[in-house]
């Protein structure tokens, strides 16, 4: 591909040693906007030393070109080296536009590194395009807790730069037969001077993380005690999911904080939101509304989660959720023995 | 030691309603109160000054126009120190980039400031960049979705930091700028005593003149972002209702749940 114009570039994640499904999803994004500017698309990549064979799934997924800012000191997100690296390969190779996940990488080291590059950034955009016009990055986002959307453009600055919502995008479908290059820069030592040291890590005990799942079961005070939720654990297990809540079950105690969906709590947006129990409060809807798909569960008709729901169930939750949990258990093991009729998740 | 929190004055979002014709937000008789992720930071603070070893000062700051006054003296009923309200026309319509660069100049004013905590974001703009934005201001180290956090001496902090797997142990050298998340600490609720204090005191307003902003990055003007449109999300709900009030209709519902999960791929 001919190159004139300044590439597009996706802050890459590493997970285990390997690209980050974000990452992918990035890619995604960056492929639509860099195909409508004619544009190389870049994965930009700070971490530790990786092999090509480690990089060459975001070639596949997209990708013209990989550059991976390699040294054993970024292997844990650090926000003072990852800023200074970025900062300085954004200056050499003046990008026109700069996308990252909001994950709380990228919700740290973008607004770091736009002011260190005196550049706009847009938080948590559900969609990207590009203004045939001017060229410019139209960056759209929800505001005022999700009940309207601005439309938001950075005109003079560069590089345009925005995040991403993890799970608005589906990952592109890899093709192995895309080539494209790896640049591979060790960064000089002052860059990586950090002044806040890792002492140590506790793994979350959810095996599944609100923000990364494909399925996310809220649950509302409906659930009525603490004893009553492996009721709908079981139902978020049932689904691959994970478990939400509502600001009230939290403040109760029934269950931890991270479990918080909401305008003071987290904002998510999975492909399948099942609401039980909860009666949609403008502070709830702003943290889940953008979800593909709703699915509510309520036994009073006039609440408001029916209203934004695609399938909206009036009916008292203790009698629906065992047998839902049953039913959708069978038709997953149905789905898995009879693979060809799709459908599952990867 | 010096800590520093600055505050944002948001609408009581819960309260907002929507013009259904026009799809514009309904303002009049919509409170402003203290961003609630904001009274965390406030809350993280105080407490710190009630662990010090040493002498130790909560200062509040705010950008924002004069009603923001009312924010301030809020957080002065909770305990604070000192508040300081950075206002001026010239500041209106500012993006999170240049929000940061005026609140780093009041910041800088305040020096020698020891630790800067923000809440995790405001409730209303949502985006959480001023806190990080700010360190980058003032070339400090940031801890960002901080749940635990201790001074240690006085020349650092330790915290606790939540990621989407778990949650790290780190150490910052002071000053460093620290967002924090709910988990931190139950914000205290302002005494009567506190409440006399704060109609008392006498609130620090500075403006263009006492803070050294270059003209070019102030308000709207000076901001890297513009607001294009704003408009109504579209609603492409299916919106199907069932009613499952009987054994019968139970049986029924659940296998439409079912089946509509499994023809959205969603199984």
């Amino acid at each position: 591909m001919p190159q004139d114009t300044a590439p597009v570039w996706i802050l890459a994640e590493h997970a285990d040693g390997q690209p980050a499904r974000v990452s992918f999803e990035l890619l995604a994004r960056g492929r639509g906007l860099a195909d409508a500017l004619r544009a190389e698309l870049w994965a930009v990549f700070p971490g530790p030393v990786l092999s090509d064979a480690a990089l060459q799934p975001l070639i596949a997924a997209g990708a013209d070109a990989v550059l991976t800012i390699e040294h054993p000191a970024l292997a844990r997100f650090a926000v003072e080296p990852y800023a200074a690296c970025l900062a300085q390969e954004v200056r050499a190779r003046q990008p026109q536009i700069l996308i990252a996940a909001a994950t709380s990488t990228g919700r740290t080291v973008m607004p770091y590194l736009a002011v260190k590059l005196h550049t706009g950034l847009t938080a948590d955009c559900t969609e990207l395009s590009i203004d045939p016009a001017t060229g410019d990055l139209l960056q759209t986002r929800p505001a005022i807790g999700g009940h309207i959307l601005a439309t938001i453009r950075t005109p003079r600055h560069r590089p345009q730069m925005a995040t991403v919502r993890p799970h608005s995008t589906r990952p592109p479908t890899p093709d192995p037969r895309r080539t494209g290059r790896i640049v591979r820069v060790t960064p000089a030592p002052d860059l990586l001077h950090s002044r806040v040291r890792h002492l140590g890590f506790v793994p979350s005990p959810e095996a599944k993380t609100l923000q990364d799942a494909e399925v996310v079961v809220g649950v509302g005070r409906g659930i009525r005690k603490a004893e009553n939720l492996p009721l709908v654990r079981d139902l978020a297990d049932s689904l691959d999911g994970a478990l939400g809540a509502t600001r009230d079950v939290v403040d109760r105690g029934w269950l931890d904080y991270p479990h918080q969906v909401g305008l003071s709590g987290k904002t998510v947006s999975p492909r399948l939101y099942v609401a039980v129990g909860l009666s949609g409060s403008v502070q709830h809807l702003a943290g889940m509304q953008t979800s593909s798909t709703i699915v509510a569960i309520n036994s009073d008709p006039e609440a408001q989660i029916l209203k934004v729901a695609d399938l909206a169930v009036v009916a008292d939750l203790f009698d629906v959720l065992p047998v839902l949990t049953a039913k959708l258990r069978r038709a997953r093991r149905r789905a898995a023995e009879t693979p060809a009729q799709g459908g599952a998740l990867p | 030691m010096r800590i520093v929190v600055p505050i944002k004055q948001v609408p009581e979002t819960t309260a907002v309603r929507m013009d259904e014709a026009t799809g514009t937000m309904v303002r009049e008789g919509v409170d402003a109160i203290v961003n609630p992720l904001d009274l965390y930071a406030v809350e993280a603070a105080l407490r710190l000054r009630e662990s010090a070893s040493g002498p130790c000062e909560v200062v509040t700051v705010s950008m924002g126009p004069p009603r923001a006054e009312s924010a301030l003296r809020e957080v002065l009923a909770m305990g604070a120190d000192q508040v300081v309200l950075v206002s001026d026309k010239a500041f209106a319509g500012a993006d999170t980039w240049s929000t940061a660069c005026v609140l780093a100049a009041a910041l800088r004013r305040l020096a020698p400031v020891d630790l800067i905590l923000c809440g995790e974001r405001a409730t209303d703009g949502d985006t959480g960049q001023v806190g990080p934005g700010l360190a980058a201001f003032l070339d400090l180290p940031v801890l960002t979705y901080v749940s635990k956090l201790t001074l240690d001496s006085g020349r650092t902090c330790r915290a606790e930091r939540l990621v989407e797997n778990g949650r790290e142990l780190l150490e910052a050298d002071l000053p460093a700028v620290v967002t924090v998340v709910k988990e931190v600490a139950v914000p205290r609720l302002p005494t009567l005593r506190g409440k006399k204090r704060a109609r008392q005191t006498e609130l620090t307003v500075w403006t263009t003149r006492d803070l050294d902003v270059p003209a070019d990055a102030m308000g709207l003007k000076g901001s890297p972002t513009r607001v294009e449109r704003i408009f109504r999300p579209r609603l492409a709900r299916t919106c199907e209702r069932l009613c499952a009030l009987d054994g019968h209709e139970l049986d029924a519902a659940t296998d439409r749940i079912v089946t509509f999960l499994s023809e959205r791929g969603l199984l």
